[in-house]
């Protein structure tokens, strides 16, 4: 299988600053893979996401490095191009189903946008399109909620609505910034079941953000654990789960809470690693310092 | 999955009622003042000065607000003041509605030295005495209307500019603008779609506001007489007048004090009681 995403020494700033927030971070992921970001609070894990959507915070910047989608590079791209790559392979489920709706347009419009706007479908194509994967994920009276603003709509069905208008235009490339975590717990299992059967049977790449090792466990076929910006590991999820080679992989498992044992299960991550973790973040950053 | 498509019972929304009703009254008297004011506003008739209101010994009945010093029907020029008054908080309120959000949309959006360029002259701009400087333009520019009108837009585009400006970068950091820009809109087509529909409410609110401040500003051009000509009546004139005479006929100080208060807190009133209804968030 070729690699669809490819990321390589992708560097990011604080703007104006040599100070790194990603670096040196590769990884590459295979067509039709779901590839998972863990890490802590603060990792660079949606870092890498924004970076590859073109949408980082104005305050940090890409400093070098190579993204490239489907084997086309975007950093040599005229602007425009770019974006015209990114709006038509390229969606996103977010993090927060509360704040990544519209509160004051329809959801119909909202879920069609891209069809009607970037891609120049006619209106009732995209509508009919909207209509059938509102079904697909299970939406009852698709019709009804398709005239819904998102106030009418509860947070798991927002996020539902959320996950077939990112599948809306078929796109290569879906980066689900942590899709579950301002969900209830009871919502969760059943969404992150309904990402995971979407992306099957659209065969659609996906970058999945989290802190969750079980949910990584559940959706992943291959991870990159990341620390202050940097890949500690990047594996496939059988080795990583099994065979973890650095010892923060190592760690970060340990710190897993299980139900058999909670209290022996979690562990925290020790001094030594993180000394390790410091020690590799020291290295890296002398040689950036160089270059 | 049924009760998630819900819709939330309301109170009766008195305020919204309330205020309402006085500016449909106020803008239908200002629009139809020529025809239905019993008098001419402008007529002197020196014989009846000073007549009282109705339910006081002594009134006229043509007058049932009385007439003051120099025999002018107070009703009158209450009802002509109204005209005044509301061409004013019209023109003057969206005229600085309108400069004052576009420069605090293009501020929040594009940031920048765009954001920098306006946001100093903000700031410039507010450590001027808002009512000396107002003074100050008309004594150079010359009274009348027009000259109260560009006064008040030139003072106070400020206030739309601070608030459409910081509640823009809010909505520009929402997660549907970042869609937006990931979905390939062009960035002046999300400001209008994703981002002022949701500012449209604030702005709403800022210009009934500033509605009501304008009436405010012309009653107080015109009471230091720097607003339209002396003949013409006015709310703030006709307090002018009325200080001079509070202890012979109070009612000609009273009454255009009544109309300014309730009028000017009906526009805020108002504003604000149209966001509690129209703002998706609040809903």
């Amino acid at each position: 299988m070729s690699a669809y995403l490819e990321i390589t020494g992708l560097n990011a700033v604080l703007r104006g600053t040599r100070t790194r927030v990603l670096r040196d971070v590769s990884l590459s992921v295979s067509k039709g893979q779901v590839h998972g970001l863990v890490g802590e609070s603060g990792a660079g894990k949606s870092m890498i996401g924004k970076a590859i959507l073109g949408v980082l915070p104005r305050a940090i910047e890409v400093a070098s490095g190579r993204i490239s989608l489907g084997g086309q590079d975007l950093g040599v791209l005229p602007l425009r191009e770019r974006l015209r790559v990114i709006g038509s392979q390229t969606a996103v489920i977010p993090q927060d189903p509360l704040t990544a709706l519209n509160p004051s347009r329809r959801i119909g419009p909202q879920m069609t946008d891209r069809l009607t706007r970037t891609l120049g479908w006619q209106k009732t194509r995209a509508n009919h399109r909207a209509l059938d994967l509102l079904e697909e994920v299970a939406i009852r009276d698709p019709e009804r909620v398709l005239h819904s603003y998102p106030h009418e709509l509860s947070g798991g069905m927002r996020q539902r609505v959320l996950i077939a208008a990112a599948f809306a235009a078929e796109p290569k490339l879906i980066v689900a910034d942590e899709p579950t975590t301002a969900l209830d717990v009871t919502v969760q299992k059943q969404i992150l079941k309904m990402i995971a059967d979407m992306q099957t049977r659209h065969g659609t790449t996906m970058l999945f953000v989290t802190h969750d090792l079980g949910v990584v466990a559940r959706v992943c076929q291959s991870v990159s654990i990341l620390h202050s910006g940097m890949v500690m590991e990047e594996a496939d999820i059988r080795t990583m789960l099994t065979a973890p080679a650095h010892p923060y992989t190592a760690a970060l498992l340990a710190a897993t809470p299980r139900y058999t044992d909670p209290e022996a299960s979690l562990v925290p991550v020790s001094d030594t690693v993180l000394a390790g973790v410091a020690e590799a973040i020291r290295a890296s950053d002398t040689l950036w310092g160089r270059a | 999955m049924d009760e998630a498509l819900r819709t939330s019972p309301r109170a009766t929304p008195w305020r919204l009622w309330l205020s309402g009703g006085w500016l449909t009254l106020f803008f239908g008297v200002a629009l139809l003042a020529p025809w239905i004011a019993p008098h001419d506003p402008l007529y002197q008739d020196l014989f009846l000065q000073r007549l009282p209101p109705f339910w006081i010994d002594g009134a006229e009945t043509g007058h049932p607000l009385g007439t003051d010093s120099l025999g002018r029907d107070v009703a009158s020029r209450l009802m002509h003041g109204a005209s005044v008054a509301a061409t004013v908080a019209l023109i003057a309120g969206l005229a600085t509605c309108l400069l004052g959000s576009v420069l605090g949309l293009l501020a929040g959006f594009y940031r920048g030295w765009v954001d920098q360029v306006i946001s100093r002259i903000v700031d410039i701009w507010m450590s001027f005495p808002p009512v000396l400087f107002a003074i100050l333009l008309v004594a150079v520019i010359g009274t009348g209307l027009t000259s109260v009108i560009v006064a008040i837009i030139v003072i106070d585009w400020t206030r739309f500019t601070r608030v459409v400006r910081a509640e823009t970068m809010a909505q520009a950091r929402m997660d549907y603008t970042e869609a937006a820009h990931v979905a390939g809109m062009s960035r002046f087509a999300t400001l209008m779609r994703e981002i002022l529909p949701n500012v449209a409410p604030v702005i709403l609110s800022v210009l009934t506001l500033q509605m009501g401040i304008a009436i405010v500003v012309e009653a107080i051009l015109s009471f230091v007489n720097l607003s339209v000509s002396t003949d013409d009546p006015t709310w703030g004139g006709m307090i002018a007048e009325g200080r001079v005479s509070i202890h012979q006929a109070w009612w000609v100080l009273i009454f255009p004090m009544i109309a300014l208060f309730l009028t000017v807190l009906s526009f805020t009133q108002f504003g604000d009681a149209l966001r509690n209804r129209f703002d998706p968030v609040l809903r």
